[in-house]
């Protein structure tokens, strides 16, 4: 059986949950096996609803205490779902819920882990799983060898795939929840944005920019288009904008559908960070910036006169 | 007090990525080795700034790889290690790793044992997480903010959405990202007295393989920038919107 672990936040399902759902109902299918999802903590709206993504039984454990993000304690819980319902293959989205837990439960459940997958695996002979590494700019096919296996794939890797109907049933789990040595002082979320990691379209800007006070227009496409904003390193390291917002090799690494680079140069620690990208635009009115060899669309131009231009005509075509 | 910090070698972040032997194995030709910079920026540096606080910290330093790890191992000590330790295994499972170093943590008993968020090279956020549950220790990741008072930690970490502030008591794991400290570059006296610090070479416990990396692929290669005049931003649109399908 296959475990899809079912990540939110204060009780809000995140987006990269509903991809491990497609990608695990995939992977039973592959498997000739069942999917179901696991929620840890207590979430909002009905957890029935997630059957639309395919999975036949939601198991939850619904214990506020689980909604702190203590991986000693988790691991202990979801370890014991996964023995409790016989799952063999266990699925994360490789967010930093995933990248606290999900080691910790493999270590614990005895299994094989591989992190940062972007494909189904190939049965011909074992299992066999992709994975990216070296920062987005290869591959590598690894061999899972042990009976269950713990697989952590990439953010918008996976197409979500949802039905109009369908119902899970919703199973608890009385497993007993082990006192947490972590005290939670302060907690800051980011709220009304759309949070970088997940967001479809990136409008980011570099230096290129020329300070703080231009980010006005960056803003306005970002809003134009739904996306988030982000910003390379010297731009945060200059105070600019928000350390939260660099993209790159020491900041967030992010795979949108859609990344819109004004002014930023294109240096290869940046490019760590956005080469998942499935598109990449680049504005820069050098036409030498290495960006451009790595770009799907560029315009050699300026920023200033190109960018309301662009907001103008995206909106045209809304 | 004593800190291990786990160090990894990675190829520089500028190397040019390719493979060889079928696309077995890693081609090292001409590559540049480093210290993974997120166990040399965040995790090492900021032990070396809790040392500099209070001088009854120890700081150990343990890789886990061949010879070649050696030049890396020196770098790390010239920036401020006390003394370090290589297990001398160069199998790259995660879960391999994690073992070694938690072998020699077990007997030797740290109070905080310090990763990087990830290497630059596999990427596989593990090792970390590993340590900790194989030692039965509390976990924090991604830590960008760690502050010690006697034996109780806050630490300031990254979670889905935004951040949080945390306190626990050591002994502990953390994995360290952008925040923890500033980068540093040896000086001269540290170069010399690392050439005399010790470097212990262990040998590896047995550990069974849960993965194997068989081979390796590149991309597929961009087909090329499209490049639109900077007067006709409509036709940029227009290629995002029906060729592209993104708009």
């Amino acid at each position: 059986m296959v475990l899809i672990y079912i990540d939110h936040s204060e009780g809000e399902i995140k987006k990269s949950s509903y991809e491990a759902l497609t990608y695990g109902v995939e992977l039973a299918k592959l498997l000739g096996t069942e999917a179901n999802g696991l929620i840890t903590g207590t979430i909002h709206g009905d957890a029935a609803e997630l059957g639309k993504y395919g999975i036949s039984k939601v198991f939850q454990v619904n214990k506020p205490e689980l909604n702190t993000i203590d991986a000693a304690v988790l691991t202990k819980v979801i370890a014991q779902a996964a023995n409790d319902t016989g799952a063999k293959e266990i699925v994360f989205s490789h967010n930093t819920t995933a990248k606290t837990i999900a080691p910790r439960v493999a270590v614990r459940l005895k299994a094989g882990l591989v992190s940062g997958v972007t494909s189904l695996p190939d049965l011909t002979s074992g299992f066999v799983i992709r994975k990216s590494v070296f920062s987005g700019k290869a591959f590598a096919n690894v061999k899972m060898n042990t009976d269950i296996k713990v697989i952590s794939i990439n953010p918008n890797s996976f197409h979500i795939s949802k039905n109009e109907t369908g119902n899970a049933e919703v199973i608890q789990l009385d497993i007993p929840v082990p006192a947490s040595s972590i005290k939670v002082i302060s907690v800051n979320k980011v709220r009304g944005e759309v949070p970088l990691t997940e967001a479809e379209i990136v409008v980011s800007a570099g230096r290129g920019l020329k300070g703080p006070e231009n980010w006005g227009m960056v803003e306005e496409l970002a809003k134009t288009l739904h996306a988030a904003t982000a910003c390379s390193r010297p731009v945060a390291d200059s105070g600019w904008r928000p350390h939260h917002e660099h993209v790159g090799q020491t900041g967030i690494q992010i795979a949108p559908d859609l990344y819109i680079a004004l002014g930023i140069s294109g240096a290869i620690q940046h490019l760590a960070g956005v080469n998942r990208s499935k598109t990449i635009v680049v504005i820069n009115k050098d036409p030498e910036a290495p960006f451009f060899k790595s770009a799907d669309y560029g315009i050699v131009g300026d920023v200033f006169e190109v960018v309301p231009k662009l907001i103008e005509e995206i909106k045209k075509i809304q | 007090m004593k800190i291990l910090v786990c160090i990894s070698k990675t190829p520089d972040t500028t190397s040019r990525i390719a493979f060889k032997d079928n696309n077995t194995k890693f081609d090292d030709a001409g590559v540049q080795w480093i210290i993974n910079p997120y166990d040399e920026w965040y995790a090492l540096v900021r032990a070396i700034e809790l040392k500099e606080k209070d001088a009854q910290v120890i700081i150990h330093l343990i890789t886990v790889g061949g010879p070649d790890c050696d030049p890396v191992i020196r770098k790390a000590l010239a920036l401020g290690g006390d003394l370090a330790t290589r297990v001398n295994s160069t199998d790259s499972d995660s879960f391999n790793i994690a073992s070694q170093i938690a072998a020699v943590a077990k007997t030797e008993k740290y109070d905080l044992i310090m990763t990087g968020k990830e290497t630059i090279d596999f990427n596989s956020s593990s090792v970390g997480a590993m340590i900790s549950e194989l030692l039965e220790y509390p976990f924090v990741s991604l830590a960008t903010k760690f502050d010690l008072n006697n034996d109780i930690a806050t630490i300031t970490r990254e979670i889905e959405g935004g951040e949080e502030t945390v306190e626990l008591k050591l002994p502990m794991v953390i994995s360290c990202q952008k925040g923890m400290a500033e980068q540093r570059i040896p000086n001269m006296r540290g170069i010399m007295s690392a050439r005399t610090k010790p470097l212990n070479v262990v040998e590896p416990i047995s550990v069974a393989a849960t993965t194997e990396y068989l081979n390796f692929s590149m991309p597929p290669a961009k087909a090329g920038v499209k490049l639109v005049p900077a007067d006709q931003v409509a036709e940029l649109v227009r290629l995002l919107h029906e060729e592209a399908k993104v708009i």
